[in-house]
């Protein structure tokens, strides 16, 4: 089996969130990035369980970014994988981002291809969708369990209000979150094996983008908290009913 | 035409897709067009109805085979009823985002999932969506001729305009699914948290999943769903759908009633879009305080009881 797993550059889950150039640009100063919690978390290391359960499996790491990628790419290959290919390109647009994603599996003939459900930054939930559409591939979202028997995988995936199990046949696309898998810590060993691994990079393919970002804003500051008295716990009870009106 | 996409689960209409009918009539207007509505499947519902929120037609497609969820089958289907439209709506919930991502590739048209409000026509066509988990947005201009938005849930408040709307069957062609539906395992009778408008959630200073009584009991009057923090979920003191924050379920109610949580910035991320937050936690200092609207420094263990029975006693005049 060949599996393919996306993963993207994210700021830190505690970064401050900032915009500069007459805000069109995520200030990046003192900023910490990391794998895309989902990305790494859930179907990296759900893929390398795969691998460990049958050593045979081919696992490749695919990133579009630009150099400033590397790092993160590297401590990918320090959990596990046995190589990574980065197609060198920075656009913020998911359908470019997709198109050259599909071009990677397209060539690599992958049996399975793991997304995070959404990335920490954009929230944008739709590469993993793209992908699929781009090679006519069925397409899982939102798994919290992914099982294989030979080219069947069942998986169950959140939806809204409960839990859905489905079956479906390889190849298949899959959107990872919370439950897929175990957060894992690379081990010396990995960390000095992801130094000879393989990293290619590629260049992008001529696609177009279908959407900008023509700006950011920040949410309103609020005004303020009004606290009530710990003896008066009817009082906010109160304010709640009649002042904000909220139930 | 503006197309929205009606989503329902267990033959019920959900409430995401009556904020995103209003949504597509409100686009429609702007656009000087009208807005449909595509519906998969059978509900129990009187589809006429989806008039009163600015729809004109729904297009129906109620073979069997589509009680079975295959996003690839599902967006062919919804490319075939957008032949005409300008701009095609869905919700954001999880099935929106399973199909929407595939209709964009099908359509070649610009996706914005996330949107918060209405486009800007202005200089384009832009529209306002969360990103960083809540703590920003991003104005997103799409290039493309066709358009596609996915509505966050609880961002855009139904408009009831009147109307009733016609139903008529759409005749489409329906692709065997690839992938098969085995079983579904709905939480029944409680409040799905994504679409809740009342949260009430508790945090490690409840010091026990013993003490969860407060927390239900108080969602139970206010017919809210309950929801924790991370360390909470991570250490099974609840189930990890409740888990909301950064890396868990990022929701928007008109009310968050945060329990012996502290309000960590990946909490924080998760729950900031509520419109009103309540924040109950015994250190003056916990950095939830700052973005609350309304709190009580106080011992959650003598406060509760004294809000359920607050509660109770409105609920009961």
């Amino acid at each position: 089996m060949k599996i393919l797993v996306c993963i993207s550059k994210t700021p830190d889950t505690t970064s401050k969130i900032a915009f500069t150039d007459n805000n069109t640009k995520f200030a990046t100063d003192g900023v910490q990035f990391i794998i895309n919690p989902y990305d790494e978390w859930y179907a990296l290391v759900r893929a390398l369980e795969l691998k460990e359960a049958d050593p045979s499996t081919v696992l490749h790491l695919v990133n579009v970014g630009g150099a400033e990628s590397e790092p993160i790419i590297r401590k990918a290959l320090a959990l596990g994988g046995d190589e990574s290919i980065r197609v060198n390109t920075d656009t913020a647009d998911s359908f470019n981002i997709a198109s050259q994603i599909a071009a990677v599996a397209k060539d690599g003939g992958y049996d399975l291809i793991f997304t995070g459900k959404e990335t920490i930054d954009y929230n944008g939930s739709s590469i993993g969708g793209m992908v699929s559409e781009i090679l006519d591939m069925p397409y899982i979202s939102h798994a919290i369990k992914f099982d294989i028997d030979g080219t069947t995988a069942t998986v169950v995936r959140e939806i809204d209000g409960g839990e859905e199990t489905d079956r479906a046949s390889l190849p298949l696309v899959v959107s990872c979150q919370k439950g897929m898998a175990e957060q894992r810590i690379p081990n010396m060993k990995g960390i000095m094996g992801a130094r000879t691994k393989p990293l290619k990079v590629v260049e992008p393919i001529s696609v177009e983008s279908y959407t900008s970002i023509a700006s950011f804003d920040l949410p309103p500051a609020k005004s303020g908290v009004k606290l009530v008295s710990a003896d008066n716990p009817e009082e906010l009870v109160r304010l709640l009913h009649e002042e904000a009106k909220a139930f | 035409m503006v197309l929205v996409f009606i989503d329902q689960q267990d033959g019920h209409i959900k409430k995401s897709s009556f904020e995103a009918a209003s949504y597509a009539a409100e686009v429609a207007k702007l656009l000087g067009t009208t807005a449909e509505g595509i519906l998969l499947g059978n509900v129990g519902n009187d589809l006429t109805t989806l008039g009163n929120y600015g729809i004109t037609k729904v297009h129906t497609v109620s073979d069997a085979a589509l009680n079975n969820f295959d996003a690839q089958v599902f967006a062919k289907i919804i490319a075939q009823a957008a032949e005409n439209a300008d701009v095609v709506v869905f919700s954001n919930n999880t099935t929106g985002k399973a199909i929407a991502p595939r209709l964009s590739v099908r359509l070649k048209a610009g996706l914005v999932s996330g949107a918060a409000a209405l486009p800007d026509l202005s200089n384009g066509f832009t529209v306002k969506k969360t990103v960083f988990s809540g703590k920003a947005f991003a104005n997103i201009t799409v290039t493309t001729a066709k358009k596609i938005i996915a509505l966050n849930p609880n961002s855009f408040s139904v408009i009831i305009t009147g109307g009733i709307a016609e139903v008529l069957p759409f005749a489409a062609t329906i692709d065997a699914a690839k992938v098969q539906v085995v079983s579904t395992d709905l939480v029944k009778g409680d409040v799905p948290l994504g679409e809740a408008d009342i949260v009430v959630s508790g945090g490690r200073g409840l010091k026990g999943p013993e003490n969860w009584g407060m927390i239900t009991d108080l969602a139970h009057l206010l017919g809210a769903a309950t929801a924790c923090s991370r360390p909470v979920a991570d250490i099974h003191w609840r189930p990890h759908h409740e888990h909301v924050g950064q890396t868990g379920l990022a929701i928007a109610p008109n009310l968050y009633i945060a329990v012996g949580i502290s309000g960590a910035i990946q909490h924080l991320a998760g729950v900031n879009r509520s419109k009103v937050i309540v924040v109950i936690n015994k250190d003056p200092e916990a950095p939830f305080f700052k973005a609350a609207d309304y709190g009580i420094v106080g011992d959650a263990f003598e406060v509760m009881p004294k809000i359920i029975e607050a509660v109770r006693k409105i609920k009961a005049s």
